[in-house]
Protein backbone atom coordinates (compact mmCIF):
# COMPACT_ATOMS: atom_id res chain seq x y z
CA UNK A 1 0.00 0.00 0.00
CA UNK A 2 1.76 2.85 -1.26
CA UNK A 3 0.32 6.17 0.70
CA UNK A 4 0.25 9.33 -1.45
CA UNK A 5 1.60 12.56 -0.85
CA UNK A 6 -1.79 14.49 -0.08
CA UNK A 7 -3.23 11.14 1.80
CA UNK A 8 -0.04 11.71 4.50
CA UNK A 9 -0.61 15.29 4.80
CA UNK A 10 -4.75 14.60 5.41
CA UNK A 11 -3.50 12.59 7.91
CA UNK A 12 -1.69 15.20 9.80
CA UNK A 13 -4.11 17.06 9.58
CA UNK A 14 -6.50 14.44 11.30
CA UNK A 15 -4.23 13.59 13.89
CA UNK A 16 -3.18 17.60 14.46
CA UNK A 17 0.24 17.33 14.03
CA UNK A 18 2.15 20.02 12.18
CA UNK A 19 5.09 18.57 10.05
CA UNK A 20 7.27 19.75 8.43
CA UNK A 21 8.26 19.28 4.48
CA UNK A 22 10.83 16.90 5.52
CA UNK A 23 9.26 15.17 7.82
CA UNK A 24 6.20 14.62 5.32
CA UNK A 25 8.05 13.12 3.01
CA UNK A 26 10.30 10.88 5.14
CA UNK A 27 7.30 9.73 6.69
CA UNK A 28 5.60 9.22 3.10
CA UNK A 29 8.41 6.74 2.70
CA UNK A 30 8.56 5.23 5.65
CA UNK A 31 4.52 4.88 6.52
CA UNK A 32 4.27 3.00 2.80
CA UNK A 33 6.96 0.57 3.61
CA UNK A 34 5.47 -0.14 7.11
CA UNK A 35 1.97 -0.71 5.48
CA UNK A 36 3.04 -2.68 2.67
CA UNK A 37 4.00 -5.52 5.55
CA UNK A 38 0.58 -5.11 6.98
CA UNK A 39 -0.46 -6.48 3.87
CA UNK A 40 -0.28 -10.33 5.31
CA UNK A 41 -3.02 -9.93 6.95
CA UNK A 42 -5.49 -10.21 4.14
CA UNK A 43 -4.55 -13.46 3.64
CA UNK A 44 -6.15 -14.33 6.65
CA UNK A 45 -10.27 -15.35 6.63
CA UNK A 46 -11.80 -13.74 9.05
CA UNK A 47 -15.26 -14.18 7.46
CA UNK A 48 -16.99 -15.59 11.17
CA UNK A 49 -14.32 -14.27 13.47
CA UNK A 50 -15.40 -11.69 15.84
CA UNK A 51 -13.15 -8.62 16.97
CA UNK A 52 -11.29 -8.60 20.25
CA UNK A 53 -10.98 -5.04 21.66
CA UNK A 54 -8.63 -6.37 24.31
CA UNK A 55 -7.44 -9.64 25.91
CA UNK A 56 -9.79 -10.50 28.85
CA UNK A 57 -13.25 -11.65 28.45
CA UNK A 58 -14.89 -9.10 31.16
CA UNK A 59 -18.11 -7.66 30.08
CA UNK A 60 -20.22 -4.90 31.73
CA UNK A 61 -18.15 -3.86 34.29
CA UNK A 62 -20.03 -1.96 36.86
CA UNK A 63 -18.79 -0.72 40.38
CA UNK A 64 -21.40 1.23 42.83
CA UNK A 65 -21.90 5.07 42.14
CA UNK A 66 -19.60 6.40 45.81
CA UNK A 67 -18.72 9.72 46.19
CA UNK A 68 -14.91 10.22 47.22
CA UNK A 69 -12.79 13.41 47.96
CA UNK A 70 -11.51 15.18 44.43
CA UNK A 71 -8.04 15.95 44.27
CA UNK A 72 -7.81 20.08 45.57
CA UNK A 73 -8.18 23.16 42.54
CA UNK A 74 -4.62 24.26 42.84
CA UNK A 75 -3.17 20.85 42.79
CA UNK A 76 -4.87 20.24 39.24
CA UNK A 77 -4.07 23.24 38.52
CA UNK A 78 -0.24 23.26 39.24
CA UNK A 79 0.67 21.24 35.78
CA UNK A 80 -1.83 24.47 33.61
CA UNK A 81 0.40 25.88 31.31
CA UNK A 82 -1.81 29.13 31.36
CA UNK A 83 -4.49 29.66 33.65
CA UNK A 84 -6.98 32.61 34.74
CA UNK A 85 -9.30 33.18 37.53
CA UNK A 86 -9.26 28.94 38.81
CA UNK A 87 -9.57 28.15 35.15
CA UNK A 88 -7.57 26.79 32.79
CA UNK A 89 -6.71 28.74 29.55
CA UNK A 90 -7.38 28.03 26.12
CA UNK A 91 -6.82 29.70 22.92
CA UNK A 92 -9.78 31.06 21.46
CA UNK A 93 -11.57 28.59 19.03
CA UNK A 94 -13.80 31.07 17.20
CA UNK A 95 -12.48 33.96 15.20
CA UNK B 1 29.17 -8.57 51.55
CA UNK B 2 28.59 -6.59 55.03
CA UNK B 3 30.64 -4.14 54.00
CA UNK B 4 28.70 -0.88 53.54
CA UNK B 5 30.38 -0.27 49.88
CA UNK B 6 28.83 -3.43 48.95
CA UNK B 7 25.12 -3.52 49.79
CA UNK B 8 24.32 -2.40 46.02
CA UNK B 9 24.49 -5.92 44.61
CA UNK B 10 22.07 -7.63 46.92
CA UNK B 11 18.83 -8.69 45.87
CA UNK B 12 15.88 -8.01 47.51
CA UNK B 13 15.50 -11.41 49.38
CA UNK B 14 19.14 -11.08 50.52
CA UNK B 15 19.23 -7.48 51.59
CA UNK B 16 15.44 -7.88 53.32
CA UNK B 17 17.36 -10.75 55.36
CA UNK B 18 19.78 -8.58 56.39
CA UNK B 19 17.27 -5.58 57.07
CA UNK B 20 15.12 -8.13 59.37
CA UNK B 21 18.21 -8.69 61.74
CA UNK B 22 19.21 -5.37 61.91
CA UNK B 23 22.61 -6.53 60.07
CA UNK B 24 22.10 -3.33 58.03
CA UNK B 25 19.57 -0.18 57.85
CA UNK B 26 17.67 0.95 54.71
CA UNK B 27 19.92 4.00 55.12
CA UNK B 28 22.96 2.01 54.82
CA UNK B 29 21.46 0.30 51.85
CA UNK B 30 20.30 3.33 50.12
CA UNK B 31 23.18 5.22 50.48
CA UNK B 32 25.30 2.35 49.37
CA UNK B 33 22.62 2.42 46.16
CA UNK B 34 23.04 5.86 45.58
CA UNK B 35 26.96 5.64 45.51
CA UNK B 36 26.25 3.28 43.19
CA UNK B 37 24.89 5.54 40.95
CA UNK B 38 27.55 7.87 41.19
CA UNK B 39 29.89 5.91 40.22
CA UNK B 40 27.98 4.24 36.40
CA UNK B 41 25.39 6.43 35.64
CA UNK B 42 27.53 8.72 33.89
CA UNK B 43 28.25 5.74 31.51
CA UNK B 44 24.87 3.75 31.39
CA UNK B 45 22.12 6.93 31.77
CA UNK B 46 19.35 4.87 32.98
CA UNK B 47 17.95 7.36 35.27
CA UNK B 48 15.83 10.84 34.39
CA UNK B 49 15.67 12.23 37.72
CA UNK B 50 17.10 10.88 40.90
CA UNK B 51 15.47 11.81 43.69
CA UNK B 52 18.13 11.16 46.69
CA UNK B 53 17.39 13.45 49.14
CA UNK B 54 13.67 11.81 49.61
CA UNK B 55 15.30 8.64 49.26
CA UNK B 56 16.50 8.89 52.06
CA UNK B 57 13.91 10.16 54.12
CA UNK B 58 12.05 6.93 53.25
CA UNK B 59 14.92 4.85 54.17
CA UNK B 60 14.69 6.65 57.77
CA UNK B 61 11.40 6.16 57.73
CA UNK B 62 11.59 2.77 56.90
CA UNK B 63 14.31 1.71 59.60
CA UNK B 64 11.69 3.41 62.20
CA UNK B 65 9.52 1.20 61.32
CA UNK B 66 11.46 -1.50 61.31
CA UNK B 67 12.75 -1.03 64.56
CA UNK B 68 9.25 -1.27 66.10
CA UNK B 69 9.18 -4.81 64.59
CA UNK B 70 7.30 -4.16 61.29
CA UNK B 71 9.06 -5.50 58.34
CA UNK B 72 7.24 -6.41 54.75
CA UNK B 73 9.59 -8.03 51.90
CA UNK B 74 9.80 -4.49 50.37
CA UNK B 75 10.20 -2.46 53.45
CA UNK B 76 13.21 -0.36 53.08
CA UNK B 77 14.71 -1.56 49.85
CA UNK B 78 15.79 0.91 46.54
CA UNK B 79 13.52 0.83 43.99
CA UNK B 80 14.17 2.71 40.66
CA UNK B 81 10.38 3.89 38.46
CA UNK B 82 10.37 3.88 35.04
CA UNK B 83 9.33 7.51 33.93
CA UNK B 84 5.42 6.76 32.74
CA UNK B 85 4.29 5.30 36.54
CA UNK B 86 2.78 8.42 37.86
CA UNK B 87 4.51 9.24 41.27
CA UNK B 88 2.81 12.34 43.07
CA UNK B 89 5.73 15.11 43.82
CA UNK B 90 8.17 13.50 41.09
CA UNK B 91 7.98 14.45 38.03
CA UNK B 92 6.79 11.91 35.63
CA UNK B 93 8.14 12.90 32.19
CA UNK B 94 7.24 9.64 29.53
CA UNK B 95 10.71 10.34 28.11
CA UNK B 96 9.13 13.10 26.38
CA UNK B 97 9.58 17.09 26.05
CA UNK B 98 5.92 17.42 26.21
CA UNK B 99 6.13 16.28 30.01
CA UNK B 100 9.00 17.37 30.87
CA UNK B 101 8.15 19.46 33.49
CA UNK B 102 4.44 17.18 34.12
CA UNK B 103 4.59 16.57 38.42
CA UNK B 104 1.59 14.13 38.92
CA UNK B 105 -1.08 15.52 42.11
CA UNK B 106 -1.43 11.47 42.49
CA UNK B 107 0.75 8.15 42.62
CA UNK B 108 -0.14 4.84 40.45
CA UNK B 109 -2.06 2.10 42.31
CA UNK B 110 1.54 0.25 42.20
CA UNK B 111 3.23 3.10 43.91
CA UNK B 112 0.62 3.45 46.46
CA UNK B 113 1.48 -0.99 47.42
CA UNK B 114 5.11 0.06 47.44
CA UNK B 115 4.99 3.31 49.56
CA UNK B 116 2.49 0.99 52.10
CA UNK B 117 5.41 -1.27 52.30
CA UNK B 118 7.71 1.31 53.29
CA UNK B 119 10.19 1.10 49.87
CA UNK B 120 12.41 3.76 49.14
CA UNK B 121 12.32 4.94 45.78
CA UNK B 122 15.32 6.38 44.44
CA UNK B 123 14.01 8.56 40.92
CA UNK B 124 12.44 7.51 37.97
CA UNK B 125 14.25 5.59 34.95
CA UNK B 126 14.76 6.35 31.11
CA UNK B 127 12.70 4.79 28.20
CA UNK B 128 11.60 5.54 24.72
CA UNK B 129 9.20 8.42 24.11
CA UNK B 130 6.02 7.57 25.75
CA UNK B 131 7.01 3.45 25.85
CA UNK B 132 7.75 3.52 22.05
CA UNK B 133 10.65 1.98 20.97
CA UNK B 134 12.83 -1.10 21.82
CA UNK B 135 16.11 0.13 22.33
CA UNK B 136 15.66 3.63 24.67
CA UNK B 137 17.05 5.76 21.84
CA UNK B 138 13.85 7.44 21.30
CA UNK B 139 13.68 9.09 24.72
CA UNK B 140 13.55 13.05 23.86
CA UNK B 141 17.01 13.19 26.58
CA UNK B 142 19.16 10.79 26.20
CA UNK B 143 19.95 7.05 25.74
CA UNK B 144 20.71 4.93 28.00
CA UNK B 145 23.65 2.70 27.26
CA UNK B 146 23.80 -1.29 27.67
CA UNK B 147 25.98 -2.17 30.46
CA UNK B 148 27.50 -4.86 28.92
CA UNK B 149 29.08 -2.89 25.89
CA UNK B 150 28.40 0.46 26.10
CA UNK B 151 28.19 0.72 22.44
CA UNK B 152 24.94 -1.06 22.45
CA UNK B 153 21.48 -0.46 23.23
CA UNK B 154 19.82 -1.69 26.84
CA UNK B 155 16.71 -2.97 24.54
CA UNK B 156 13.49 -1.11 25.06
CA UNK B 157 11.26 0.87 25.61
CA UNK B 158 12.25 -0.08 29.91
CA UNK B 159 15.52 0.05 29.08
CA UNK B 160 16.68 2.38 31.64
CA UNK B 161 15.24 0.15 34.09
CA UNK B 162 16.73 -3.22 32.88
CA UNK B 163 20.55 -1.07 32.87
CA UNK B 164 19.93 0.47 36.11
CA UNK B 165 19.17 -3.22 37.59
CA UNK B 166 21.84 -4.86 35.87
CA UNK B 167 24.52 -2.41 36.82
CA UNK B 168 23.36 -2.61 40.91
CA UNK B 169 22.16 0.93 40.57
CA UNK B 170 18.56 -0.28 42.31
CA UNK B 171 18.03 -3.46 43.87
CA UNK B 172 14.90 -3.76 41.32
CA UNK B 173 12.93 -1.70 39.38
CA UNK B 174 9.29 -1.09 37.82
CA UNK B 175 8.67 -1.08 33.89
CA UNK B 176 5.79 -1.61 31.76
CA UNK B 177 5.16 -3.79 28.51
CA UNK B 178 3.03 -3.17 25.99
CA UNK B 179 4.83 -5.36 23.07
CA UNK B 180 7.96 -6.50 24.80
CA UNK B 181 9.07 -3.29 26.70
CA UNK B 182 10.01 -4.96 29.99
CA UNK B 183 11.54 -8.78 28.47
CA UNK B 184 13.18 -7.64 26.07
CA UNK B 185 15.56 -5.48 27.55
CA UNK B 186 15.73 -7.64 30.36
CA UNK B 187 17.30 -10.16 28.15
CA UNK B 188 19.12 -7.90 26.37
CA UNK B 189 20.60 -6.84 30.52
CA UNK B 190 20.52 -10.30 31.61
CA UNK B 191 17.94 -9.53 34.74
CA UNK B 192 14.85 -10.97 35.36
CA UNK B 193 11.69 -9.43 33.80
CA UNK B 194 7.90 -10.70 34.14
CA UNK B 195 5.08 -9.17 32.12
CA UNK B 196 2.18 -10.63 34.25
CA UNK B 197 -1.70 -11.47 32.49
CA UNK B 198 -3.12 -8.46 31.28
CA UNK B 199 -5.81 -7.53 33.98
CA UNK B 200 -3.14 -8.68 36.53
CA UNK B 201 -1.53 -5.55 37.85
CA UNK B 202 -3.59 -2.41 38.32
CA UNK B 203 -2.74 0.46 35.50
CA UNK B 204 -3.68 2.87 36.98
CA UNK B 205 -1.36 6.11 37.05
CA UNK B 206 0.36 4.26 34.36
CA UNK B 207 0.80 6.92 31.37
CA UNK B 208 -1.27 4.77 28.50
CA UNK B 209 0.12 4.18 25.64
CA UNK B 210 -2.36 1.03 24.38
CA UNK B 211 -4.26 0.40 26.78
CA UNK B 212 -5.83 -2.79 25.98
CA UNK B 213 -1.99 -3.95 25.86
CA UNK B 214 -0.04 -2.11 28.95
CA UNK B 215 0.59 -3.58 31.62
CA UNK B 216 3.39 -3.16 34.88
CA UNK B 217 5.98 -5.84 35.78
CA UNK B 218 9.52 -5.97 37.61
CA UNK B 219 12.69 -6.15 36.60
CA UNK B 220 15.10 -8.31 38.87
CA UNK B 221 18.34 -9.39 39.71
CA UNK B 222 16.72 -13.10 39.81
CA UNK B 223 13.60 -14.97 39.91
CA UNK B 224 12.97 -14.98 43.92
CA UNK B 225 12.51 -11.26 43.74
CA UNK B 226 10.33 -10.86 40.15
CA UNK B 227 8.09 -13.18 43.05
CA UNK B 228 8.65 -11.03 45.86
CA UNK B 229 7.70 -8.15 44.02
CA UNK B 230 4.52 -9.76 42.49
CA UNK B 231 3.00 -10.38 45.67
CA UNK B 232 3.04 -6.53 46.03
CA UNK B 233 2.18 -5.45 42.40
CA UNK B 234 -0.64 -8.03 41.80
CA UNK B 235 -4.34 -8.17 42.65
CA UNK B 236 -7.57 -6.28 41.67
CA UNK B 237 -8.56 -2.66 41.56
CA UNK B 238 -12.34 -1.09 41.24
CA UNK B 239 -10.44 1.96 39.57
CA UNK B 240 -9.85 0.17 36.23
CA UNK B 241 -12.98 -1.57 34.28
CA UNK B 242 -9.63 -4.10 32.79
CA UNK B 243 -8.57 -5.26 36.27
CA UNK B 244 -9.48 -9.07 36.76
CA UNK B 245 -11.33 -9.75 40.55
CA UNK B 246 -9.18 -12.87 40.50
CA UNK B 247 -7.27 -13.97 44.06
CA UNK B 248 -3.57 -13.46 44.01
CA UNK B 249 -1.55 -16.55 45.21
CA UNK B 250 1.82 -16.22 47.00
CA UNK B 251 4.06 -16.34 44.24
CA UNK B 252 6.93 -17.69 46.39
CA UNK B 253 5.27 -21.06 47.17
CA UNK B 254 5.98 -21.66 43.14
CA UNK B 255 9.64 -21.30 43.87
CA UNK B 256 10.74 -24.94 43.66
CA UNK B 257 13.50 -26.59 42.34
CA UNK B 258 12.12 -29.75 39.67
CA UNK B 259 10.08 -29.62 36.92
CA UNK B 260 8.82 -33.18 37.24
CA UNK B 261 5.56 -33.73 34.99
CA UNK B 262 5.77 -30.54 33.85
CA UNK B 263 4.77 -30.47 29.68
CA UNK B 264 6.85 -27.57 28.03
CA UNK B 265 5.88 -26.60 24.31
CA UNK B 266 8.49 -25.21 21.78
CA UNK B 267 6.92 -23.20 19.28
CA UNK B 268 8.43 -23.42 16.19
CA UNK B 269 7.03 -20.24 14.50
CA UNK B 270 9.12 -18.29 16.95
CA UNK B 271 12.83 -20.03 16.11
CA UNK B 272 12.38 -17.34 13.07
CA UNK B 273 13.83 -16.25 9.95
CA UNK B 274 16.71 -14.08 10.67
CA UNK B 275 17.65 -15.30 14.19
CA UNK B 276 20.86 -15.00 14.92
CA UNK B 277 22.55 -18.36 15.28
CA UNK B 278 24.21 -18.50 18.13
CA UNK B 279 21.43 -17.13 20.49
CA UNK B 280 19.47 -20.50 18.62
CA UNK B 281 22.12 -22.27 19.86
CA UNK B 282 22.23 -20.79 23.30
CA UNK B 283 18.05 -21.44 23.53
CA UNK B 284 19.07 -25.27 22.31
CA UNK B 285 21.05 -25.45 25.90
CA UNK B 286 18.78 -24.12 27.92
CA UNK B 287 16.02 -26.52 26.38
CA UNK B 288 18.17 -29.38 27.28
CA UNK B 289 18.57 -28.32 30.62
CA UNK B 290 14.94 -27.76 31.10
CA UNK B 291 14.31 -31.75 30.04
CA UNK B 292 17.15 -32.57 32.56
CA UNK B 293 15.27 -30.89 35.19
CA UNK B 294 12.41 -33.33 34.87
CA UNK B 295 10.30 -31.30 32.25
CA UNK B 296 8.53 -33.23 28.99
CA UNK B 297 9.57 -31.08 26.36
CA UNK B 298 7.56 -30.81 22.46
CA UNK B 299 9.47 -29.27 19.98
CA UNK B 300 6.71 -30.04 17.62
CA UNK B 301 4.56 -27.41 19.27
CA UNK B 302 2.82 -24.78 16.84
CA UNK B 303 1.21 -21.33 17.04
CA UNK B 304 0.43 -20.86 12.99
CA UNK B 305 -0.91 -17.25 13.69
CA UNK B 306 2.05 -16.06 14.99
CA UNK B 307 3.72 -14.50 11.56
CA UNK B 308 0.54 -12.30 11.66
CA UNK B 309 1.23 -11.10 14.97
CA UNK B 310 3.69 -8.29 14.04
CA UNK B 311 1.02 -6.61 11.49
CA UNK B 312 -1.91 -6.95 14.17
CA UNK B 313 -0.18 -5.43 16.98
CA UNK B 314 1.46 -2.60 14.59
CA UNK B 315 -2.52 -1.53 13.64
CA UNK B 316 -3.70 -2.12 17.36
CA UNK B 317 -0.96 -0.43 19.43
CA UNK B 318 -0.82 3.12 17.29
CA UNK B 319 -4.66 2.98 16.74
CA UNK B 320 -4.79 3.12 20.46
CA UNK B 321 -1.52 5.26 20.97
CA UNK B 322 -3.58 7.93 18.25
CA UNK B 323 -6.20 7.98 20.80
CA UNK B 324 -4.54 7.81 24.17
CA UNK B 325 -2.65 10.95 22.88
CA UNK B 326 -4.57 13.13 21.63
CA UNK B 327 -4.74 14.48 25.11
CA UNK B 328 -2.05 15.94 25.08
CA UNK B 329 -2.84 19.89 23.69
CA UNK B 330 -0.96 22.37 25.68
CA UNK B 331 -3.78 23.13 27.63
CA UNK B 332 -4.36 20.92 31.19
CA UNK B 333 -0.88 20.00 32.06
CA UNK B 334 2.40 19.17 29.76
CA UNK B 335 4.52 21.54 26.88
CA UNK B 336 2.64 24.34 25.40
CA UNK B 337 3.81 26.50 22.09
CA UNK B 338 3.69 29.58 22.52
CA UNK B 339 2.10 32.57 20.29
CA UNK B 340 -0.59 30.60 18.24
CA UNK B 341 -3.25 32.87 17.66
CA UNK B 342 -6.21 30.18 17.92
CA UNK B 343 -7.43 26.50 19.45
CA UNK B 344 -6.30 24.61 16.56
CA UNK B 345 -2.94 26.14 15.43
CA UNK B 346 -1.87 25.75 19.49
CA UNK B 347 -2.54 22.47 19.14
CA UNK B 348 -0.56 21.54 16.30
CA UNK B 349 2.30 23.30 17.22
CA UNK B 350 1.97 21.85 20.53
CA UNK B 351 2.26 18.42 19.39
CA UNK B 352 4.42 19.20 16.34
CA UNK B 353 7.41 20.27 19.20
CA UNK B 354 6.49 18.44 22.05
CA UNK B 355 6.20 14.84 20.42
CA UNK B 356 9.36 13.12 18.69
CA UNK B 357 10.03 11.25 15.70
CA UNK B 358 8.90 7.83 16.69
CA UNK B 359 5.59 9.07 18.59
CA UNK B 360 4.77 10.75 15.37
CA UNK B 361 4.99 8.24 13.32
CA UNK B 362 3.01 6.31 15.31
CA UNK B 363 0.19 8.51 15.71
CA UNK B 364 0.00 8.45 11.66
CA UNK B 365 -0.09 5.06 11.59
CA UNK B 366 -2.79 4.85 14.15
CA UNK B 367 -4.30 7.81 12.37
CA UNK B 368 -4.68 6.12 9.25
CA UNK B 369 -5.97 2.64 10.70
CA UNK B 370 -8.38 4.56 12.16
CA UNK B 371 -9.68 6.80 9.35
CA UNK B 372 -12.51 6.75 7.31
CA UNK B 373 -12.38 4.21 4.32
CA UNK B 374 -8.90 2.11 6.19
CA UNK B 375 -11.00 1.22 9.29
CA UNK B 376 -12.57 -1.91 8.00
CA UNK B 377 -9.20 -2.98 6.46
CA UNK B 378 -6.56 -2.20 8.84
CA UNK B 379 -8.23 -1.78 12.71
CA UNK B 380 -10.93 -4.04 12.46
CA UNK B 381 -9.19 -6.86 10.35
CA UNK B 382 -6.59 -6.57 13.06
CA UNK B 383 -8.78 -6.89 15.21
CA UNK B 384 -10.19 -10.35 14.07
CA UNK B 385 -6.77 -11.92 13.61
CA UNK B 386 -6.15 -11.19 17.58
CA UNK B 387 -9.22 -13.78 17.97
CA UNK B 388 -7.43 -15.73 15.77
CA UNK B 389 -3.94 -15.50 17.78
CA UNK B 390 -5.82 -15.48 21.50
CA UNK B 391 -7.58 -18.95 20.76
CA UNK B 392 -4.08 -20.24 19.57
CA UNK B 393 -3.04 -19.48 22.60
CA UNK B 394 -6.21 -20.90 24.43
CA UNK B 395 -5.49 -24.01 22.22
CA UNK B 396 -1.96 -24.55 23.23
CA UNK B 397 -2.21 -24.61 26.65
CA UNK B 398 -4.73 -27.25 26.66
CA UNK B 399 -1.64 -29.58 25.65
CA UNK B 400 1.33 -27.65 27.08
CA UNK B 401 1.84 -25.73 30.87
CA UNK B 402 4.25 -23.65 29.68
CA UNK B 403 5.79 -22.44 26.29
CA UNK B 404 9.53 -21.71 25.66
CA UNK B 405 11.09 -19.22 22.83
CA UNK B 406 13.74 -16.70 22.86
CA UNK B 407 13.06 -13.26 24.16
CA UNK B 408 14.54 -11.73 21.21
CA UNK B 409 16.17 -12.89 17.74
CA UNK B 410 19.42 -11.35 18.73
CA UNK B 411 22.08 -10.13 20.82
CA UNK B 412 21.61 -6.61 22.00
CA UNK B 413 22.28 -4.73 18.79
CA UNK B 414 24.64 -1.30 18.27
CA UNK B 415 23.42 2.48 19.09
CA UNK B 416 22.29 4.12 15.97
CA UNK B 417 21.78 0.83 14.09
CA UNK B 418 18.44 0.89 13.62
CA UNK B 419 17.34 4.10 14.37
CA UNK B 420 16.52 5.38 10.83
CA UNK B 421 14.81 1.77 9.57
CA UNK B 422 11.34 1.73 11.84
CA UNK B 423 10.61 -1.40 10.53
CA UNK B 424 14.00 -3.31 11.52
CA UNK B 425 13.00 -1.67 15.01
CA UNK B 426 10.13 -3.46 15.15
CA UNK B 427 11.23 -6.54 14.33
CA UNK B 428 13.46 -6.87 17.35
CA UNK B 429 9.94 -7.70 19.22
CA UNK B 430 9.20 -10.17 17.09
CA UNK B 431 9.30 -12.86 19.87
CA UNK B 432 7.64 -11.04 22.63
CA UNK B 433 4.51 -9.04 20.74
CA UNK B 434 2.28 -11.90 20.46
CA UNK B 435 1.95 -12.17 24.35
CA UNK B 436 0.61 -9.06 25.05
CA UNK B 437 -2.07 -9.46 22.09
CA UNK B 438 -3.49 -12.80 23.70
CA UNK B 439 -2.71 -10.96 26.89
CA UNK B 440 -1.13 -14.11 28.73
CA UNK B 441 1.78 -13.56 30.67
CA UNK B 442 5.51 -14.18 30.36
CA UNK B 443 9.15 -13.84 31.69
CA UNK B 444 12.36 -13.11 30.15
CA UNK B 445 15.06 -15.23 32.25
CA UNK B 446 19.22 -14.72 31.88
CA UNK B 447 20.16 -17.89 29.26
CA UNK B 448 23.46 -17.62 28.36
CA UNK B 449 26.19 -15.27 26.50
CA UNK B 450 27.21 -14.70 22.71
CA UNK B 451 30.67 -13.14 22.73
CA UNK B 452 30.20 -11.34 25.96
CA UNK B 453 26.09 -10.07 25.59
CA UNK B 454 23.37 -11.84 27.26
CA UNK B 455 20.59 -14.01 25.48
CA UNK B 456 16.97 -14.08 27.14
CA UNK B 457 14.83 -17.39 27.31
CA UNK B 458 10.97 -16.60 27.47
CA UNK B 459 8.52 -18.32 29.40
CA UNK B 460 5.01 -18.24 28.75
CA UNK B 461 1.96 -19.54 30.11
CA UNK B 462 -2.09 -19.21 30.12
CA UNK B 463 -3.68 -16.09 31.61
CA UNK B 464 -3.58 -16.05 35.46
CA UNK B 465 -1.18 -18.83 35.39
CA UNK B 466 2.42 -16.68 36.60
CA UNK B 467 2.88 -19.25 39.31
CA UNK B 468 3.88 -21.79 36.36
CA UNK B 469 6.48 -19.67 34.88
CA UNK B 470 7.96 -18.78 37.79
CA UNK B 471 7.97 -22.60 38.89
CA UNK B 472 10.02 -23.28 35.66
CA UNK B 473 12.19 -19.83 36.01
CA UNK B 474 13.30 -20.65 39.53
CA UNK B 475 14.39 -24.40 38.45
CA UNK B 476 16.28 -23.10 35.40
CA UNK B 477 17.61 -20.23 36.79
CA UNK B 478 18.92 -22.65 40.37
CA UNK B 479 20.35 -24.80 37.56
CA UNK B 480 22.39 -22.61 35.62
CA UNK B 481 24.54 -19.37 37.22
CA UNK B 482 23.74 -17.32 34.41
CA UNK B 483 21.99 -14.47 37.27
CA UNK B 484 24.97 -13.60 38.96
CA UNK B 485 27.26 -12.82 36.14
CA UNK B 486 27.64 -8.57 36.67
CA UNK B 487 28.62 -6.67 33.93
CA UNK B 488 32.00 -5.02 33.87
CA UNK B 489 31.86 -1.87 35.19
Amino acid sequence: MKLSHEEVIHIVSLARLALSQSEIEKFTVQLSHILENFEILQQVDTTNTARAAQAVQLQNVFRDDTTAKSYPQNEILANAPDQEENCFKVRPILE
Amino acid sequence: MNAVSDLYQLTIHEAHELLRQRKISSVELTKSALTRMAVVESKVRACITITDESALEQAAEADTHIGTGHIQPLTGIPTLVKDLICTKGIRTTCGSKMLEAFVPPYDATVIEKLKAQKAVILGKTNMDEFAMGSSTEHSAFFPTHNPWDLSRVPGGSSGGSAAAVATDEAVYALGSDTGGSIRQPAGFCSIVGLKPSYGRVSRFGLVAFASSLDQIGPLTKDVTDCALVMNVLAGYTPRESTSVPCPVPDYTKSLVRNLKDLRIGIPQEYFVEGMQQEVRDALETAIGRLKQLGAQVDREASLPSTKYALAVYYILAPSEASANLARYDGVKYGFSAPNASNAIEATERTRQSGFGPEVKRRIMLGTYALSAGYYDAYYVKAQKVRTLIRQEFEDIFRKYDALVTPTSPTVAFNLGEKLEDPLQMYLADVCTLPINIAGVPAISVPAGFVDGLPVGMQIIAKPFDEETILRVAFAYEQATDWHERRPPL
